[in-house]
């Protein structure tokens, strides 16, 4: 049998075979086997964009709302990010929403009452969220009480406790001006351009010594095509939301606090062994556990990340409304949830991306936005989001179906 | 860390293949056991049972339900401890009372369900839970993807696996490329020791044999690989010897170049004897 291997094609070797395909080819493969990626989902943006603009003679792709969509929506994008993270590896965090309010009213109260600096009230909101979120962990994966019913009661728990903070009042009112500043203030030129610029340097100069060290290993090479498409689709993407930006007041803070929270952990999940510990837990807890992970521990720290994440959505609404609120928003929780799902995070674990926030905020915050310019009421606006979240939620239930049965 | 996948390359010739048994008589076992006895409340599962498997063989271990198969290979394995007996590897007496014993011994199983993350590629099923890369801090390191890849790339080409591309996902895979994944990933460790639990259960024509070939190919890089099935043809093809344990108890071992599968039926359900009776099994198994 050793004699026909060397005629036959080999695992790897040499770009020869693979990177003759060009573009089209690839495509077509991809279509047949199914492997959209986000295109379907992008190019509903589009589409949902481009109908809310006819409809609203041009309202709404005008900079000023679609600043005013981002400000509106990049805090319960930043709840979204944590959902995906407890997603990821398979469990649900129903109680982000109510830490999230709790969280701002311990640091509103901690200002107003305590008169503590915004620096301190931010911390300590930090650190409820974390040690909320360690116990959520440590119920979850050292007890194995379902994530559902531990998070379920959280949300009960936390959602009285914010009103017993704020006691005697149900909001208080926030005089800090720095951390009135958070969510009132935008970046504006040439600081939003200098900040994105040398990123996207870096991941130029990232991908092109990734290639050189893959070419010296004599590794299969990604087709010039698609090494362009990537670095286009960053720039493209930079220039355009800066564009928008600029034309309107400049970049919020919030948006670049989501966006930089984004980025970080993009990084953690992509780059180092933690992210792959988090995929491998989502995708097979027990051959994770064999191959030596913690599984454990890497519950509770995604548990924990989580309402940290949650913390910080917190304090930029408790900045955006100038108070510390007990009326915790009934769409904030479920629109996280959704906007993690839409953007193509698995509610069975174990994929999806970071990135899914962005293109959930877009997709929920379009519908949201551009149902209110065309002067219907919130019974419209949940209506269609329900059926969105539906309509994401099966498509991710049958693409799971495929993977199950597919080249078995 | 860096060596681990630098074992010798494949030998070109099947000479292995031919002499089995005359180059194993002289030579120590890689893994030997002695005497192993193994009860579970009232359940004597192991009856003083010996085994060994040597370098350069595939050893077929058959049985009926519950006779005692699983037990044994979870004692090798580090999953049961053995009430009494001893275990010996390359003629060193060992104590394997956990799992990471065994790994560290150099004893790896495949157990039937792969242990497998459908959700990430090959490359990073083959080096999960020992990454390379630079440390950032105690819990996260990064991960030095070219590194993993080539890697990857050398082991696949050592067994001769096929697949389509080292970054697919494992669950676009088939079940022999998921079964040759699993085995890829203990060879990365190091394995002197491979211990297949039912490699071929499920698996098509086309499929079995892609395995079958991959554990000749284990046989050739100088392994010693035990193969637990239930389907004899699959045993004759691939294996040098088979041992047949009924009721707890080590019956038979068969050079397969000189035995029938009624031989070996025959032992596995005992209605007939193989060459050496149940009582003196140990010292049978000593001649060989």
């Amino acid at each position: 049998m050793s004699s026909d291997v060397s005629t036959k094609e080999r695992v790897g070797q040499a770009p020869t075979s693979s990177a003759n395909g060009t573009f089209l080819d690839e495509m077509r493969v991809r279509l047949r086997k199914g492997e959209f990626g986000q295109l379907p989902v992008l190019l509903t943006l589009v589409l949902v964009m481009l109908f809310f603009n006819i409809a609203s003679k041009g309202v709404f792709l005008h900079p000023r709302n679609l600043s005013n969509l981002v400000l509106q929506q990049a805090v319960v994008g930043t709840l979204a990010l944590g959902s995906v993270l407890v997603l990821l590896i398979g469990e649900i965090d129903l109680s982000i929403a109510a830490v999230s309010y709790l969280c701002g009213a311990v640091m509103v109260k901690l200002s107003v009452d305590h008169h503590v600096s915004a620096f301190v009230a931010i911390l300590a909101a930090l650190v409820v969220g974390l040690v909320i979120g360690l116990v959520n962990g440590f119920f979850v994966s050292y007890l194995r009480v379902p994530s559902f019913i531990v998070t379920l009661a959280g949300l009960l728990a936390y959602s009285g406790l914010v009103l017993h903070v704020l006691l005697p009042n149900t909001t208080i009112r926030l005089e800090d001006n720095a951390l009135k500043a958070i969510a009132a203030q935008y970046v504006i030129f040439p600081w939003d351009v200098l900040i994105p610029l040398p990123l996207v340097a870096i991941y130029f100069l990232f991908l092109m010594r990734q290639r050189l060290a893959r070419a010296k290993q004599g590794l299969r090479l990604s087709p010039w095509w698609d090494f362009g498409l990537r670095i286009g689709a960053v720039v493209v993407s930079v220039a355009l939301a800066l564009f928008v930006f600029e034309q309107y007041q400049g970049v919020p803070i919030t948006a670049i606090v989501l966006l930089g929270l984004i980025l970080v952990f993009w990084l953690l999940m992509r780059f180092t062994t933690f992210g792959r510990h988090v995929y491998a837990v989502g995708g097979n807890a027990e051959a994770a556990r064999r191959a030596g992970i913690n599984v454990v521990g890497i519950r509770i720290a995604i548990f924990g990340l989580a309402s940290t994440l949650a913390a910080t959505a917190g304090i930029l609404e408790a900045s955006r409304i100038i108070s510390g609120s007990a009326q915790i928003d009934p769409t904030f929780l479920l629109n996280a949830i959704a906007m993690a799902v839409i953007g193509g995070v698995s509610l069975f674990g174990g994929r999806g991306s970071v990135w899914a926030v962005v293109i959930g905020v877009l997709i929920i915050g379009s519908l949201s936005n551009g149902l209110v310019l065309l002067g219907k009421g919130t019974d419209i606006e949940q209506m269609v989001e329900g059926a969105v979240l539906l309509i994401a939620v099966t498509v991710d239930a049958l693409a799971r179906r495929r993977n199950a049965t597919g080249l078995r | 860390m860096a060596e681990d996948a630098s074992l010798p390359p494949a030998q070109p010739g099947p000479t292995t293949r031919e002499t089995p048994g005359a180059s194993v008589a002289t030579a120590e076992p890689v893994l030997r056991l002695h005497n192993i006895s193994k009860a579970f409340g009232a359940v004597q599962a192991l009856r003083d049972v010996d085994f060994e498997v040597y370098a350069n063989e595939v050893v077929g271990l058959v049985g009926d339900n519950g006779a005692g198969k699983s037990t044994l290979i979870k004692t090798i394995a580090g999953v049961n401890i053995p009430d009494t007996g001893e275990i010996f590897v390359d003629g060193h007496r060992v104590s394997i009372s956990t799992p990471q014993d065994a790994t560290k011994l150099g004893i790896e199983t495949v157990y039937q369900d792969l242990a497998l993350c459908d959700n990430l590629d090959v490359v990073a099923n083959l080096f999960l839970g020992r990454e390379d890369g630079f440390k950032l801090t105690p819990f996260v390191r990064t991960l030095d993807e070219t590194e993993m890849e080539r890697r990857t790339v050398d082991v696949l080409k050592q067994l001769d696996v096929k697949i389509p591309s080292v970054r697919s996902v494992v669950a676009t895979l088939s079940g022999g490329q998921r079964q040759s994944i699993a085995v890829a990933k203990t060879i990365l460790r190091n394995a002197k020791v491979i211990l297949l639990d039912e490699p071929t259960a499920a698996l098509g024509v086309a499929q079995t044999r892609q395995v079958l070939n991959l554990i000749r190919r284990l046989r050739e890089q100088g392994l010693a690989v035990v193969v637990i099935s239930h389907n004899l043809a699959d045993v004759f093809e691939v294996t040098d010897r088979v041992i047949v344990m009924r009721l707890g108890r080590r019956v038979s071992t068969f050079d397969v170049r000189a035995t029938t599968a009624e031989q070996v039926v025959g032992a596995i359900t005992g209605a007939e004897f193989g060459e050496e009776p149940a009582e003196s099994a140990q010292a049978a198994s000593g001649q060989e």
